[in-house]
């Protein structure tokens, strides 16, 4: 037995089941995000100082982070493009830049952690590290959940490409949906927590 | 299974090879994508927490009835560190009543009304193969199991199982023992939910059979998925919250631990400056919305077995559906109803006493039609009708005692007393549960291809009910005289609660009869697999959508995919030849 509508769109909704699935799963995401930065917010304006991001975290490697991951978006949509084309050798080129790009993200931020940890600065210090340490790493396993899927359309998962390439090009889709909300995250995290 | 309409799309073949090959037990039985199986293991394993769950609370109701009296037989294996000869200690007793909350509501009532009954016929109802997604499917379950186990694990872990209460209010949840794990286990139910909930809004909106449009859903579809909303919704600020509360406990954070936080005399080392009511906004933003988890599938499953044992199309069907979206949308705005008691200012607790009682509006529409439902039809009053007829009178006194805890001058003096747990166990326990039951009754024979026994079902309705209001009517009598819920000795120590004291021995001695009363349920319900009674497809002459497919239904449910031409519930139409009208004959 087949679920339908895995591949092709019901024709009353114009859409695919993985679609819905996705957007359902990021409206959830948002939710999420949305409960910390509403926290973020909460316990701040309730707090009698609070320390200016630029004081304590470091402005521009998080600017060149921003970039890789921006950057990482544009590859992730040329990956999906070049799909769409029946390109697949691009597709790879592409899917493995948006995979290296994360990557980097990842390198970047250990140094960065590190280096709050070698000042002794812990989510324990303060509740803006606490907020800080609590909201990048829950961005971060966003990162890594992102490059595990990415991996595997990369490799193992791009076999599917022969069989059914149009279900394929779908999947790839959506992973690129995550993709761009993990990126959308940061976009929102960089002002909140560096700059103001 | 072929859809009309729609061009038959290269399939992969890995597909073709799974068509035919018989599944070993394992994939069939255990690790089985099929929405039926899945359901069944979701509510087998719902059934037993909740026997779980029930069980806890009985223990509990010993020390309530007979504060510090030894139990007898029992009370002596439960170990000395928990009941040293057979007395109750009173961190077992935080334990248990944490446990019961969190186990009832996470356990057992929700994957049994949405992962059960949900997995199990909603598919059926609209005609589908399976769930959208069943891989997906099967990985819901196995959070919740993983979640279960982590849960009851807790009890056998170096410090226990969490005692402060489902709620988990901090700073205490954060100080006291045995917490982690709870937050661990909430983490797996939590993701098991979200998988679930997207799962179950993409299956109704895409797999809805030809013909099957939004306003020809039966009322328990549209139920399934505005529960399935709220829980997409509402549960992600629940797991945020609960990784702070994982941070402040492991990571020594303080999102929500004030400054200056005195613990047992000593100033705590906590860098302070967190907001404990924050953790309350969050944990009530998931919770309240959970209590219409709780209460709209209950109310779908009354609503198709009234009109199917009625014989007469519901009363006001749109107006049901379009109260059932309104509710949904404000349960998302009522939440700090619950917190009337921290000190917020008269604006905010005017808000939320307004959107309350603007709230209690479409649940009394969804009532009021079930009723006049009820108005000539000619009843059948086998078991199934009498749980749903039940659910009506004891879910109508759960709402009402509900309205003066809406307010906030009447709150006060209430809040945090047996009242409150009255209120909402006549909810939960006569109202939900008993809407469960009922759905267990009506649809075993799909499950099964046998029916329950009527006259064990009917000793089973009527003992339950009548000890359902022995346990839970004494509570408003104390909850009246001001006994506060997290007592330990459930007043003793307090003066004033000496005249009501005797009814705590009443809840007590209904609660141990109302277990008695669940013997025939039990017995029952594995009897009737072997020995019940046959059933041809459509045993009730419903008129939906699951009783077109065999009973039990086959891998794919249906023999040809199934067409809608016409709304849900056509019974005793004029001039047909029968008294129901199925949506899916021509």
């Amino acid at each position: 037995m087949d679920i339908p509508y895995t591949v092709e769109v019901r024709r009353d909704t114009g859409l695919t089941n993985g679609k819905i699935g996705i957007w359902l799963f990021l409206a959830s995401e948002v939710m999420l995000f949305g409960a910390l930065f509403a926290s973020y917010i909460l316990i701040r304006t309730g707090s009698p100082s609070w320390p200016r991001g630029d004081t304590i975290l470091n402005v521009p490697l998080a600017t060149f982070n921003t970039i890789v991951l921006i950057s990482s978006s544009v590859t992730m949509v040329m990956a999906w493009a070049s799909l769409m084309r029946r390109r697949f050798g691009t597709y790879r080129l592409y899917m493995g830049a948006t995979i290296l790009l994360g990557f980097v993200f990842l390198v970047v931020k250990y140094f960065e952690y590190s280096a709050k940890f070698e000042h002794h600065l812990f989510p324990s210090t303060n509740n803006f590290l606490a907020i800080y340490f609590t909201l990048t790493g829950l961005h971060m396993l966003h990162v890594i959940g992102g490059m595990a899927v990415n991996a595997y359309f990369w490799g193992p998962g791009a076999k599917q490409y022969q069989t059914n390439p149009q279900w394929f090009i779908n999947r790839v889709e959506h992973s690129g949906l995550f993709w761009h909300f993990v990126d959308l995250v940061w976009i929102f995290l960089f002002p909140t927590l560096y700059l103001l | 299974m072929s859809q009309p309409g729609a061009v038959a799309a290269p399939k992969p073949h890995v597909a073709h090879g799974e068509h035919h090959e018989e599944l070993g037990f394992l994939r069939k039985y255990v690790f089985s994508t099929d929405h039926k199986v899945i359901g069944i293991q979701y509510a087998i394993t719902a059934l037993l927490f909740l026997l779980c769950g029930f069980s806890l609370m009985m223990l509990m109701r010993w020390q309530l009835a007979y504060p510090g009296a030894a139990l007898p037989l029992l009370g002596s294996l439960l170990g000395e560190a928990r009941m040293p000869g057979g007395t109750m200690l009173p961190d077992f007793y935080n334990e248990l009543g944490a446990m019961h909350g969190t186990i009832m509501v996470f356990l057992g009532v929700v994957p049994l009304a949405v992962g059960g009954f949900g997995n199990f016929v909603v598919p059926l109802q609209i005609g589908a193969p399976d769930m959208a997604f069943p891989r997906l499917n099967m990985a819901s379950y196995w959070f919740l199991f993983l979640g279960g186990v982590t849960m009851l694990a807790s009890f056998f872990l170096p410090g226990g199982a969490a005692q402060s209460g489902w709620t988990s209010y901090v700073p205490l949840a954060i100080l006291a023992p045995g917490q982690t794990w709870w937050l661990v286990g909430m983490v797996f139910l939590i993701t098991s939910s979200l998988l679930g909930a997207i799962n179950f809004i993409t299956t109704i909106i895409q797999l809805r059979a030809k013909g099957l449009t939004f306003m020809r859903f039966p009322f328990f579809v549209w139920a399934q998925l505005v529960t399935a909303f709220l829980l997409l919704l509402a549960f992600p600020p629940l797991e945020a919250a609960a990784v702070m509360q994982l941070m402040d406990r492991l990571a020594g954070t303080s999102f929500f631990l004030p400054t200056g936080l005195v613990v047992s005399g000593q100033v705590s080392g906590a860098a302070g400056g967190g907001n404990p009511l924050l953790w309350q906004h969050l944990f009530w933003f998931l919770a309240h919305p959970e209590v219409y988890v709780l209460i709209l599938p209950g109310m779908g499953i009354v609503a198709e077995i009234i009109a199917n044992n009625t014989r007469k199309p519901l009363w006001g069907y749109r107006s049901m559906v379009y109260a059932l979206c309104f509710l949904g949308f404000m349960s998302f705005i009522v939440w700090a109803h619950h917190m009337f008691m921290t000190g917020m200012g008269t604006t905010m607790a005017a808000f939320f006493q307004t959107t309350t009682m603007i709230i209690s509006i479409p649940s009394v529409v969804i009532l009021t039609a079930l009723i006049i439902s009820l108005w000539g039809g000619s009843m059948r009053f086998n078991t199934p009708m009498l749980f749903a007829l039940g659910f009506l009178p004891m879910f109508g006194i759960g709402g009402l005692t509900g309205l003066p805890l809406a307010f906030n001058i009447a709150d006060i003096p209430l809040h945090d007393t047996y009242y409150v747990i009255g209120h909402f166990h006549y909810v939960v326990a006569p109202g939900t549960i008993f809407a469960l039951f009922a759905g267990i009754y009506y649809w075993y024979p799909k499950a099964t291809g046998r029916k329950m026994n009527e006259t064990l079902g009917k000793i089973h309705f009527f003992g339950s009910l009548i000890c359902m209001n022995v346990v839970f009517m004494p509570m408003f009598i104390v909850g009246l005289a001001g006994v506060s819920r997290r007592l330990f000795d459930g007043g003793a120590s307090y003066n004033f609660a000496a005249p009501v004291l005797h009814w705590n021995v009443v809840s007590s001695w209904g609660a141990w009869t109302l277990a008695v009363f669940q013997i025939p349920f039990i017995f029952n319900f594995f009897w009737s697999i072997w020995k019940g009674e046959k059933t041809e497809a459509n045993p009730w002459q419903a008129t939906t959508i699951e009783w077109a497919a065999p009973s039990p239904p086959p891998h794919g449910n249906f023999v040809s995919a199934p067409e809608a031409h016409r709304g849900p519930y056509e019974y005793s139409v004029p001039g047909a030849a029968k008294d129901f009208t199925p949506q899916f004959e021509a």
